[in-house]
Order: structure tokens, then C-alpha cells, then sequence
């Protein structure tokens, strides 16, 4: 139970990740550095994979940001590990530190200086303390002891994530861009011109969104971040960072014990998922 | 009267307005009756009074048909003249203050006659022609006067308004490029860096901090001196990649062609500065492996061509941080100003074979500056001396 508290630093630019793992050694012996990447896709496989306990993300990196990478972990984060503590890095973003002051969260400024990392060091060792306490309970409630802290950290830092994603997603909400009426989907030479009134569901594929209608699917060249600002947000829902959903076309939500929901389609067969950053939106009236 | 102040003060409270339309007439009203009963020897209360009526009908007469003539125009043209304010014209004020002061003056005459239960209106217009004459043209000519200064106030008034609103616009401008030349994120990121080598390679670190302080320097003074020499422009954006350098790492790799005929030749401060800054931004800041940015100088036959090119994600992938566009926009614009039609800023995908030679890959982007090659002589030479005698600030 007394396994040393392991974090993972995700900064593109090499001198200051050094510096933060040099810095966090001296204040913060104990801290083992599982890894340090540059980029944000490998923050997400590298987290997924080692399942650190802490996690320093810069704001601004290759790939994905710092916060579009703690929304994939939020997602993808197994059940039955505690969630990472998650402290964002960034040089100067005033909209982004509007945002963590106004909703807690943890960040440091570029450059950072020592007695703000101590004051946050302790901050976090206050916290994954917290933890332990909770779930070395009496020994045979042990793991129900440990999911429910961890369910409460985690419900914390969802509501952190959903405040943080659309205090980010805002600014660009001040330029209007046109609603789009009609898909254009191009196969070899032909366009297939697809009403945005038949689709039910937009899905990512890899530099692609999946257009699905009732009758058949298309892929069209676009990403989804391209594509969400051009969508009505009344009629189609994100229920996943990779999935933008027709509300009207849902039938059924289902909760599972893991905090995610199995939505039911009208029209298709295939059940498709909403992560626990949007179940909220899936709640009885 | 009031002077075309109508660019400045949208809506005068009707206190400024009378103050305005007062603050000539009644003094002069009064200069007139002290003048007259000094003269004629009449008491200065009853000429003052007259005085009074007939040079305020007067002035309410010519400015009320000058605001009625300048509503009428302004509702036939639909070009909004704000420089001329509010003024007819003088083709249409002259004939209408000749008409204006006859009519004011014996308006003006019979009011105060009613209210000192006098006769003189019937015997002014009774009396003779010759008097009539020369009183009708003294008034003509004092109205045409307060008329003119009034004009004359409006117009400077309105031309000050313009010069501000252009100053105001020049300094606005101003300060969105220091801020996008500034851009606080690199500064506090390359501060960041500074900070770890300092304690990690001292010496490297003073290196870069001489990059920063040649970069900051010459972005703080590319707003006051209009050229230098290519050699000098290739030596800041060094610097400026220095720095990046410093902070991307391996990630990062540079290289600046500057063959040695053009060295000398005098190009706008920091032209190209908006250009590298967008290379790094938002080609090669965004992509996860980084890339090479090359930037090279060649003449054309009377052309200067100055390119910027990267590997990077691409003009089309990058539209989440594409930004406001404003340092392309900057380019275009201190190009158009300085050369007319004779230079041009291209930006293109640089799919090409070069590029493809280059780093083996398909993405990426040209920026491409074409503009006249002048004669250096052509130059003040005192820039060139001083930064050969300073290389390294």
C-alpha cells in the first residue's frame, strides 16, 4: 500500500521539462518520474499506460493541449484506478488561468519559481494523502472504500474538466460561423450531398468524421473540432470527445457502473457510448 | 453660430449649444450699442436693446437656414462629408446672409419697437434710401465676418478631429504589432528557459539572453527607423531563432541563405519577422516531430525575392491556432505602402520537389516576399556602418 507516489510531466519544450523533473526531486524526494514526453498524444498513451499519480501538463503542446489531453483521460481512464491529481502548466493563457482560479485547479506559471512549486507540491501531497487514508479503511472494505474515493476525486475533476472544456470552447463562440445545411461527401468522383437534417451521429476516425444517417455512412475530410462550431449545439450533443450525437435520435441512455452511458439509436442498431464527462446531460427530468 | 463641430461632439447639451451660438453675438451686439450711443450720443440701455433684437434675429435667421440648408443637402447626398461639418457652402451662405440681414434687421427693429413702444422701423424703411444702403451693408458685413469665423473655427476644429482620429489610429496599430512582435507567451516560455540555464550552462545561458536583448531591441526600435540592411534583417530573425532553438530543441532546425551581393541591400525593419514568426507558430510549434525552417534571399533580375519556408503541418491543417492573420496582413500592407504593385507576399503549400528535397516531406508552407531591388546608395549608409561596428549587441 506504501508505493512511492509516481507522476508523469508532459512539456514540449526540453530544457523546462528537465528543469520541472529537477525541481520536483529536490522538493519532492519521494515523487518518482515515471515519464516525460513532449507532445500531447503521448501524455494520454504514456498516462494510460503507466498510470501515474500525478500528471503536470503544459497547456500549449504538439498534438493535443494539455487540456484536451486530461479530457481523453478523463474518458479513457480505467475504473478501478484512482483518477491522477492534474496540474496544468502554462506560460501566459489569461483565459485559461481566468479558468483554473475561477474552478481550483492546479497550475503553475512559466517561469516557475520555487515557492509557488513547494506551495503546490504540498498542495499535492496533502491530497494523494487524503487518499490513502481513504481507502486503507478497515481491510475487507478496502476496494469499496478506495472506488468510492476515487469516484469522489474523480466526480470533482470531471466537473472541473466540463467547466474548464467550455470556458475554452467560449471565445471562439463570439465569431458566429454559418450553420452548415448539407454534408458534401466525396467518393472517387462523386460528391454525395447529405442534408445535415438526416444525420444522427458525427464520429472521429483518425483525421476523419464519420457522417451516419439512417440509410448509410460517409467520411468526410474534416475534423470534429472543424466541424462542432458549424453544428447546432441544441440539436446535436457531444457525449464524447470523438462523438457528436442527434439528441432526438437517442432512444435510450443507459448508466453503467463505471460513471459512462450506452446510448440506443432510432433507426440504427449499433449502441454507441458517452463518456463520464457527458453523462450529466443523461439525467431524468 | 455653431462651427462644424459636429465630428466632435456628436450631441451638445442645449447650455453648449447656446454658449456657442452666443458667446460672439451678444459681445458684438454690445460693442455695437456702447459704438452708437458714443456716436449719437442715444442712451446706451434702449440702443443696446436694439442692438440686441436686431443682431440675434439676424444670427437666428442666417443659421437657421444654414442648418436647414446642410439637413437638406445632407438628405440629397448619401456621401457623408464629415470634414466639411456643418456648412452649406459659401456659394449658398453669401446670398443667404445678403437676404438674411434686411430681413433680421427690421424683424430685429419692429420687435424692439414693440417692446419699447417706439416707432423707428417706419421710420428706417420711410427714411432715406442712402442710410438704409449703409446700414443694411455694415450689418452684411459684420454677419459675414461672425460667419466666417465661425467657418474658419469649424473647419480647424473638424481638420484637428481627423489628424487625432489618424494618430490614434497609427498608435493603435502600433501597439498591435509590438504586441503580436512581443507575443507574451514566447517572451515568458524563452524567460522560463533562461531561468533553467542560468543555473544549468551559465554560458550558454548569456548567449541567449544576447539573443533576446538584440531581438527585443530591434523590435522595439523597428517601429521608428524604416529600413536596414538585409544582412542586419537576417542577423535579427538569427536571433529570434536562436532563441527558438533554445526552446524547441532537436525539434527545431534552421538554416539562412543570404548570398553575400545582397548583404547590403536595404530592406523594411523586421519585414520578414512576421513571416518567420507564423513559420514557427503555426507550422512547426503544432507538429509533434518539429521540422526545418529555411530562409533564403535571391535576386531575380530586378527583384528581390526573400522566402520563408517550413516543414511543418501546412497552411490548411492548422486552422485551430490560425489566429487572426494579422502579421500576413501586416506584410501586404507595409509592402503596398512602401512599393505600390511592385511587390507582392505569396503564401502557398510547399508540396514542390524542393521541399520534397529538402526534409523528405510532402507539408509544409512557402511564404514568399517579391519586391524591387534598390540601389544601396539610394539608402541613408549610417545603418549599415553601425551594425558592421555592433554585430553582437
Amino acid at each position: 500500500m506504501t508505493t512511492l507516489p509516481r507522476a508523469l510531466i508532459a512539456e514540449d519544450e526540453p530544457l523546462l521539462a528537465a528543469a520541472l523533473q529537477a525541481d520536483l526531486q529536490r522538493l519532492w524526494p519521494e515523487l518518482h518520474i515515471a515519464a516525460t514526453v513532449g507532445d500531447g498524444l503521448s501524455a494520454v498513451a504514456q498516462s494510460l499506460a503507466l498510470r501515474p499519480d500525478v500528471c503536470f501538463l503544459d497547456i500549449r503542446m504538439p498534438g493535443q493541449t494539455g487540456l484536451e489531453a486530461a479530457q481523453a483521460l478523463a474518458e479513457d481512464w480505467p475504473e478501478d484506478v484512482a483518477f491522477p491529481l492534474l496540474v496544468f502548466v502554462t506560460a501566459y493563457d489569461q483565459y485559461a488561468l481566468q479558468a483554473f482560479d475561477a474552478h481550483a485547479v492546479d497550475y503553475l506559471v512559466k517561469p516557475v519559481d520555487s515557492t509557488r512549486l513547494a506551495a503546490c507540491v504540498a498542495r499535492l501531497q496533502r491530497r494523494l494523502g487524503d487518499r490513502i487514508v481513504l481507502s486503507s479503511g478497515p481491510a475487507h472494505a478496502t476496494s469499496t472504500a478506495s472506488t468510492a474515493g476515487n469516484t469522489g476525486a474523480l466526480d470533482n475533476t470531471l466537473a472541473q474538466l466540463r467547466a474548464l472544456l467550455s470556458a475554452a470552447h467560449a471565445p471562439s463562440a463570439t465569431a458566429p460561423v454559418p450553420r452548415l445545411e448539407v454534408i458534401q461527401a466525396a467518393v472517387g468522383a462523386t460528391v454525395h450531398m447529405v442534408p445535415v437534417a438526416t444525420v444522427l451521429y458525427f464520429e472521429a476516425a483518425d483525421k476523419y468524421v464519420r457522417v451516419v444517417t439512417a440509410e448509410r455512412e460517409h467520411l468526410i475530410r474534416l475534423s470534429l473540432k472543424e466541424l462542432m462550431p458549424q453544428l447546432d449545439p441544441q440539436q446535436f450533443w457531444q457525449v464524447h470527445r470523438g462523438l457528436v450525437v442527434r439528441a432526438t435520435a437517442i432512444s435510450t441512455a443507459v448508466r453503467d457502473e463505471s460513471g459512462k452511458v450506452l446510448l440506443s439509436l432510432r433507426g440504427r442498431s449499433e449502441r454507441l457510448t458517452a463518456s463520464r464527462l457527458y453523462a450529466h446531460l443523461f439525467k431524468g427530468m | 453660430m455653431q462651427p462644424a463641430l459636429i465630428t466632435i461632439d456628436a450631441r451638445p447639451s442645449t447650455l453648449q449649444f447656446l454658449w456657442r451660438e452666443l458667446r460672439i453675438g451678444v459681445p458684438l451686439c454690445f460693442a455695437v450699442a456702447g459704438f452708437l450711443s458714443l456716436v449719437f450720443r442715444d442712451p446706451f440701455g434702449i440702443t443696446l436693446l436694439y442692438s440686441l433684437c436686431i443682431g440675434l434675429l439676424i444670427q437666428a435667421v442666417i443659421q437657421g437656414g444654414r442648418y436647414a440648408m446642410v439637413a437638406v443637402q445632407r438628405r440629397l447626398s448619401t456621401q457623408a462629408d464629415t470634414a466639411a461639418g456643418a456648412w452649406p457652402g459659401w456659394h449658398w451662405m453669401a446670398p443667404w446672409i445678403a437676404v438674411s440681414v434686411p430681413l433680421g434687421y427690421v424683424a430685429g427693429m419692429a420687435l424692439a419697437d414693440l417692446l419699447t413702444h417706439q416707432n423707428h422701423t417706419v421710420h428706417l424703411i420711410g427714411g432715406s434710401s442712402r442710410t438704409l444702403a449703409v446700414i443694411f451693408i455694415v450689418s452684411i458685413a459684420l454677419s459675414a465676418s461672425v460667419t466666417y469665423f465661425f467657418y474658419s473655427r469649424g473647419r480647424i476644429a473638424s481638420i484637428e478631429a481627423a489628424a487625432e482620429a489618424a494618430r490614434r489610429a497609427a498608435a493603435e496599430n502600433q501597439l498591435k504589432l509590438l504586441e503580436s512582435q512581443l507575443e507574451p507567451h514566447m517572451l515568458f516560455n524563452t524567460l522560463a528557459n533562461l531561468r533553467v540555464l542560468i543555473g544549468l550552462d551559465a554560458p550558454r545561458a548569456q548567449a541567449m539572453l544576447d539573443h533576446l536583448i538584440a531581438f527585443l531591441r530591434a523590435t522595439l526600435q523597428a517601429s521608428r527607423t524604416g529600413s536596414h540592411t538585409l544582412a542586419e534583417e537576417f542577423q535579427r530573425i538569427n536571433d529570434y531563432l536562436a532563441l527558438m532553438q533554445v526552446r524547441m530543441g532537436p525539434r527545431l532546425t534552421v538554416s539562412l541563405t543570404l548570398p553575400d551581393s545582397l548583404r547590403a541591400l536595404p530592406v523594411p525593419t523586421l519585414l520578414l519577422q512576421p513571416l518567420v514568426e507564423n513559420a514557427i507558430l503555426h507550422g512547426l510549434e503544432p507538429k509533434i516531430e518539429g521540422g526545418h525552417i529555411e530562409i533564403t534571399a535571391q535576386a531575380e533580375g530586378p527583384q528581390l525575392v526573400l522566402s520563408v519556408r517550413d516543414t511543418g503541418v501546412g497552411l490548411k491543417a492548422d486552422r485551430s491556432t490560425a489566429g487572426t492573420g494579422f502579421g500576413t496582413t501586416h506584410v501586404t500592407e507595409r509592402l503596398r505602402t512602401l512599393f505600390g504593385d511592385q511587390a507582392e507576399l505569396s503564401l502557398r503549400p510547399a508540396n514542390d520537389a524542393q521541399t520534397g528535397a529538402l526534409a523528405g516531406v510532402t507539408a509544409g508552407t512557402v511564404a514568399c516576399v517579391r519586391m524591387p531591388v534598390r540601389a544601396p546608395s539610394a539608402q541613408p549608409q549610417p545603418k549599415a556602418s553601425s551594425a558592421q561596428a555592433n554585430p553582437r549587441l
